[in-house]
């Protein structure tokens, strides 16, 4: 520790040059934060789904509905702890570009299969009591402004009212928030039964079930039973776990991980170069200096170590600040699209990950003109001079 | 005026033959904007590639009609004789076999991604036979089409690559039905590529529609029968729909992802670009630094300061366009034509697309580059400049 000093000063030497390092690994791990926070706006859907729950849908598609009398079959399976279903409702608020998720529940078994939606005990009773009510994520309650109380109008675009108008008002009973950062907050939740009094009363299908399962372990028992019961039927099933429905739909956006990996990999190579070649320059510079130290009596490792210091110290720096500035910009500015990312924030493991690399990076272009100066001989360096 | 000249090229020319002796500076200026405009131009060439399939095939003489309010096909819902109305309409082409409209059903189907083995939702797409002549583009590249009333499919060619199970001869579960692949067919690289197409009249009973569809698909006499057409659909009591150019339908359906994969490529490369020209100040900071001595003495001699000052420029410009050709290049080599799919919202399906490196994406990165070689110059230029010629002979 006594040598910081000596490797803040030899720092500060050239102050511009040391500045415009600094800012070019700051930028980059800006750029660290918010590929990061992508990736995870992308994935959280997979790592925070339920390890117990299990959807069931149709065969085909899940765009085909299964009839309504699935319910009580598949309660019967053993394994099965509670059976719920939903219905894709698909409407517009106001313009198409207002998308968001909206879902017709059972009520009765909703909350209970889905724990990560935290919804006061009040809010909870009013949306029972109220079959015209609704309850919404924060995030599309900030979005939109929305407050409890308030009448949401919605056009359908499946569902019409037997007279023909496709207006359906929903009551805001609640606003629920996510019991994890990663918890999606962006759906609509109402009630079957208004939906199935508002087509008539005999719509007779949902658009999937979800079922709660005694042990996640026998998942594939549970699936294959479900499954055995409506095979050869005209509505098949497929049942899988909620991890491996997320995982195929993340699938199918398209490798976004595998292209954010590859331009991470990218920009930290570019960047290494270009802070590497300045501080090995500015090492090259100052070899009259470092033989001077050695005549002085450094060892090889004391040597060695200034160097590195000096590297590690302005990597972690730039890191370090970069990732405060992302932090704080993800935060402040929150989703970049609007609305069309799920959930967006910088998750706290990876502060750990963007250290390490900071470290890494300090250690790689460190190490080249550290290993020059340890192997320095004293003749021939001051010679040159 | 001519001195002035000869004196930028003398001074720039010394420059540029010197590069060489800063070689690790210049080359790491070079790589950095190297990576920078490669990313730049990967990224932007996935939403260049994914508009072109979403448009290119849609023309604007081709109408579409879905049942009014809603946006896509997936939720409309028109009964035949409605669509007996809107293909009698006029504005509509005719042909000897009768109006070249084709009234249709959209349904997705579960097939497995090659390269995952999950499932993905490809579109299957009940057809009538003029569906061929309202799309004129599509050939059929191996097989034949399918036969009216019979349970054979025709695969788009990019849907067979991307998902398995699709080759020609392959039977196929849906439910109760069992198909069989009869052809394979090409569009030229449009949407219709990642689909799959049986005859509709087969497809209805399967999927339990009775007399409905969800789209109907006319060919217009000419593009300016687009108001006549649709006067005439809107206007209809019998009727309530909406009529779209399907060149329009399908570049609405193409933007949100275009915006957002380009608004996220531009941030990202906004971002790597300054941490570029950080870069590139220190190389040309560290040039000029070395060459002080020099251009103190041409300043001495009587050398302008303008000269130097462009002879700086000149220098991170080429640095700049060097690293800017051999991004570009990286781009076009490594990505042009670098297949890849993903879901298109407005229909939730697949779409299957190839990254598209335009001529104007390399242009924009190559002048993307030039701008960070004339941040990255003009500092140490000014520098250079404004150097006092007695301190700088003294130095060293």
């Amino acid at each position: 520790m006594k040598f910081f000093p000596l490797v803040w000063s030899n720092l500060k030497r050239k102050k511009l040059r040391t500045a415009f390092t600094l800012l070019s690994i700051v930028f980059a791990f800006i750029l660290f934060g918010y590929l990061v926070a992508i990736r995870t706006a992308f994935t959280a859907g997979i790592e925070v789904s339920g390890a117990d729950r299990m959807m069931v849908t149709h065969k085909v598609s899940i765009i085909q509905p299964l009839p309504f009398s699935y319910r009580d079959r598949i309660a019967q399976v053993p394994g099965v702890k509670t059976v719920s279903f939903m219905n894709w409702f698909g409407g517009i608020y106001q313009d198409p570009k207002n998308f968001f998720g909206q879902m017709s529940v059972d009520t009765g078994t909703f909350l209970d299969l889905y724990p990560e939606y935290v919804l006061s005990p009040e809010q909870k009773k009013a949306w029972l009591a109220d079959r015209q009510g609704a309850i919404v994520g924060r995030v599309t309650a900030q979005r939109f402004g929305w407050k409890i109380g308030d009448k949401i109008p919605i056009q359908a675009t499946i569902y019409r009212h037997p007279g023909g108008s496709n207006l359906w008002t929903f009551n805001l009973s609640g606003i629920y928030d996510g019991v994890q950062k990663a918890t999606d907050t962006s759906n609509f939740y109402f009630h079957y039964d208004y939906l199935n009094e508002g087509t008539g009363g005999k719509l007779g299908i949902v658009g999937w079930y979800i079922i709660k399962i005694a042990d996640p372990a026998r998942s594939g028992d549970v699936a294959k039973r479900v499954d055995a019961l409506f095979a050869n039927s005209p509505a098949e099933t497929k049942t899988q776990t909620e991890k491996a429905m997320a995982q195929s739909f993340a699938n199918q956006v398209g490798s976004i991980g595998t292209i954010i990996t590859a331009i991470l990999a990218a920009v930290f190579f570019t960047l290494l170069l270009v802070a590497g070649n300045t501080m090995a320059q500015s090492v090259r510079e100052r070899t009259g200096e470092l033989a001077v130290l050695k005549t002085l009596g450094f060892s090889r490792g004391q040597v060695l170590g200034l160097v590195l210091a000096e590297s590690c110290l302005l990597a972690l720096l730039g890191g370090g600040l970069g990732i405060a500035v992302a932090w704080g910009l993800i935060t402040a500015l929150g989703d970049p699209t609007h609305g069309q990312l799920p959930v967006f924030y910088f998750p706290g493991p990876y502060i750990t990950l963007g250290a390490v690399l900071a470290v890494l990076l300090g250690l790689v272009t460190g190490a080249l003109p550290a290993v020059q100066a340890m192997r320095l001989r004293i003749v021939d360096a001051l010679r040159r001079v | 005026m001519l001195n002035w000249l000869s004196q930028v090229a003398a001074v720039t020319w010394l420059n540029l033959r010197t590069i060489g002796q800063r070689r690790g500076a210049s080359l790491a200026a070079v790589v950095g904007v190297a990576g920078v405009v490669a990313v730049f131009v990967t990224v932007l060439s996935i939403a260049e590639g994914f508009r072109r399939t979403m448009t290119t095939g849609a023309s604007p003489d081709t109408a579409i009609v879905l049942r009014s309010g809603t946006d896509s096909e997936m939720m409309s819902g028109i009964v035949r004789d409605q669509a007996r109305i809107i293909a009698e309409a006029p504005g509509v082409r005719r042909a000897a076999a009768g109006p070249v409209a084709s009234s249709e059903l959209y349904v997705v189907v579960d097939v497995p991604k090659r390269s995952t083995g999950t499932d993905a939702n490809v579109p299957l797409r009940g057809v009538q036979p003029a569906a061929f002549d309202v799309r004129d583009r599509i050939r059929i590249v191996q097989g034949r089409r399918f036969e009216p009333g019979r349970n054979e499919v025709i695969v788009g060619k990019a849907a067979a690559a991307e998902f398995a199970g699709l080759d020609l001869g392959s039977r196929l579960h849906w439910g109760e039905n069992q198909w069989t692949v009869v052809g394979i067919f090409a569009a030229d690289g449009g949407l219709a590529e990642s689909e799959i197409w049986c005859d509709v009249g087969v497809l209805q009973p399967a999927y339990r529609r009775g007399n409905t569809f969800q789209s109907v698909y006319a060919k217009l006499e000419s593009p300016a029968a687009f108001d006549r057409f649709k006067d005439a659909l809107t206007t209809d009591p019998r009727l309530d729909v909406k009529v779209l150019r399907e060149s329009d339908y399908y570049a609405e359906q193409s933007r949100t992802l275009y915006a957002i994969i380009t608004g996220l490529g531009t941030t990202i490369a906004i971002l790597m670009g300054v941490g570029a020209v950080f870069g590139a100040l220190n190389t040309m900071y560290t040039a000029v630094a070395s060459r002080m001595r020099e251009i103190a003495t041409l300043r001495a001699l009587g050398f302008n300061t303008g000269p130097v000052v462009i002879s700086v420029l000149a220098e991170s410009l080429a640095l700049a366009l060097i690293g800017g050709a051999a991004g570009a290049a990286i781009a076009y080599l490594a990505f042009n034509g670098y297949q890849a799919a993903t879901m298109n919202w407005s229909s939730f399906s697949q779409v299957a697309f190839a990254f598209a490196v335009t001529p104007r994406l390399l242009v924009q990165g190559i002048v993307y580059a030039l701008l960070m070689g004339l941040v990255g110059g003009l500092f140490p230029a000014i520098r250079a400049a404004r150097l006092p010629v007695a301190t700088a002979l003294r130095e060293l």
